[in-house]
């Protein structure tokens, strides 16, 4: 999001419609692409779920810039501007990888320490759903 | 609102905002700062408790019905179309905002019927994808979804998906009537009076930031 400088060559530009409908087509057409990877994968099992799992992340932030940068039109505000966003945002990367990387060891944890609660969540669903509440 | 800026300006000299925005659109910003953290504490509480699962249900199993196709698989389908209609009320949005920019008070209204149509529309498809749901065993403390191996699952699938789908409707809801209430100022010609359209573009932000989150939300419970 670096790459805007804090002078600004067109006033109006930045207010066209054509930007507007092309972040739209961007948008759609990444959703698109998601839908579909998803669909290929239900069907042939193909891209394995690990590596369809980053691709959907880095398009997930690719939208995400899209929006943020065009939608918002942070990317033509001023370089403070962008930086009193981005930089608190960056705080995300942490928050991300400390929680994940916590609920993973904790399940290791527990699988490895807690016999009673791997044994229970192994066991296969034998009944049908039961709506709750009902004596057995 | 960028403006043509003469090289070499100093911003932090004092006598002008050293952001080059109005005070209530940089308020806004800090505002929707705050929100997104509180979207992302939800979202990685969800994520956190979905590692520390052994299993969890295949979303494509869960998620999979249309409105009038009772009983035929369409995995994604629904979801797309509300992705679709959140984006499509997003260009609207900013097509109202980039028609302010010109003065232009009819084409705002129009822009911003339109978004509040959309806004409408999506709150409709979630009202629709919950009473599935419920229809199906679905609700806080009960999930008729078993995991992807067959194993039991726990409630913590639904409990995070009513919660954190709840919470984002909850923020369209409060977007559409911040969108009215512009709408209806438009009309009397307040923002006319005044010359400035700049509300406009304060409630847009807002409505973006609910795309926005929404994008994150697809990605985590159906795709994921």
């Amino acid at each position: 999001m670096s790459e805007h400088a804090t002078t600004h060559d067109n006033a109006h530009a930045s207010f066209d419609t054509k930007p507007i409908w092309r972040t739209f087509w961007i948008l759609l057409g990444i959703t698109l692409v998601e839908i579909t990877l998803a669909t290929i994968h239900m069907k042939t099992d193909f891209p394995s779920k690990y590596v369809l799992n980053g691709i959907y992340l880095i398009l997930t932030c690719a939208k995400a810039f899209y929006i943020i940068a065009e939608f918002m039109h942070l990317r033509h505000e001023i370089k403070n501007m962008i930086m009193t966003i981005a930089v608190p945002a960056c705080l995300f990367i942490w928050f991300i990888i400390a929680f994940l990387w916590d609920g993973a060891s904790y399940n290791n944890l527990r699988n490895r320490y807690d016999r009673h609660y791997a044994e229970k969540i192994m066991a296969p669903k034998e009944v049908p759903a039961e709506k709750p509440g009902k004596p057995e | 609102m960028a403006q043509a800026v003469p090289a070499g300006q100093k911003w932090w000299s004092g006598g002008k905002s050293p952001f080059n925005v109005e005070y209530g659109k940089l308020m806004m910003w800090y505002f929707l700062m705050s929100d997104s953290f509180t979207f992302g504490a939800f979202l990685i509480s969800y994520g956190s408790i979905r590692f520390a699962s052994n299993g969890w249900p295949n979303p494509n199993e869960a998620f999979r019905a249309f409105p009038g196709l009772a009983g035929v698989n369409l995995p994604l389908v629904f979801v797309s179309l509300m992705t679709f209609i959140l984006i499509m009320s997003s260009v609207t949005m900013v097509l109202a905002v980039a028609a302010g920019h010109s003065g232009d008070r009819k084409k705002v209204t129009f822009y911003m019927i339109l978004t509040i149509i959309g806004g409408l529309a999506f709150l409709g498809c979630q009202a629709w994808e919950w009473t599935h749901l419920h229809s199906e065993g679905a609700w806080w403390g009960r999930n008729p979804f078993p995991n992807a191996d067959g194993t039991l699952a726990t409630t913590n699938f639904t409990n995070y998906f009513f919660t954190i789908t709840g919470f984002h409707g909850f923020h369209v809801f409060s977007g559409v009537v911040i969108n009215v209430i512009m709408l209806i100022k438009n009309i009397r010609g307040d923002f006319a009076r005044k010359g400035s359209y700049l509300m406009i573009e304060k409630a847009g932000l807002y409505w973006h930031f609910v795309d926005l989150v929404w994008v994150f939300v697809f990605t985590c419970f159906y795709l994921l």
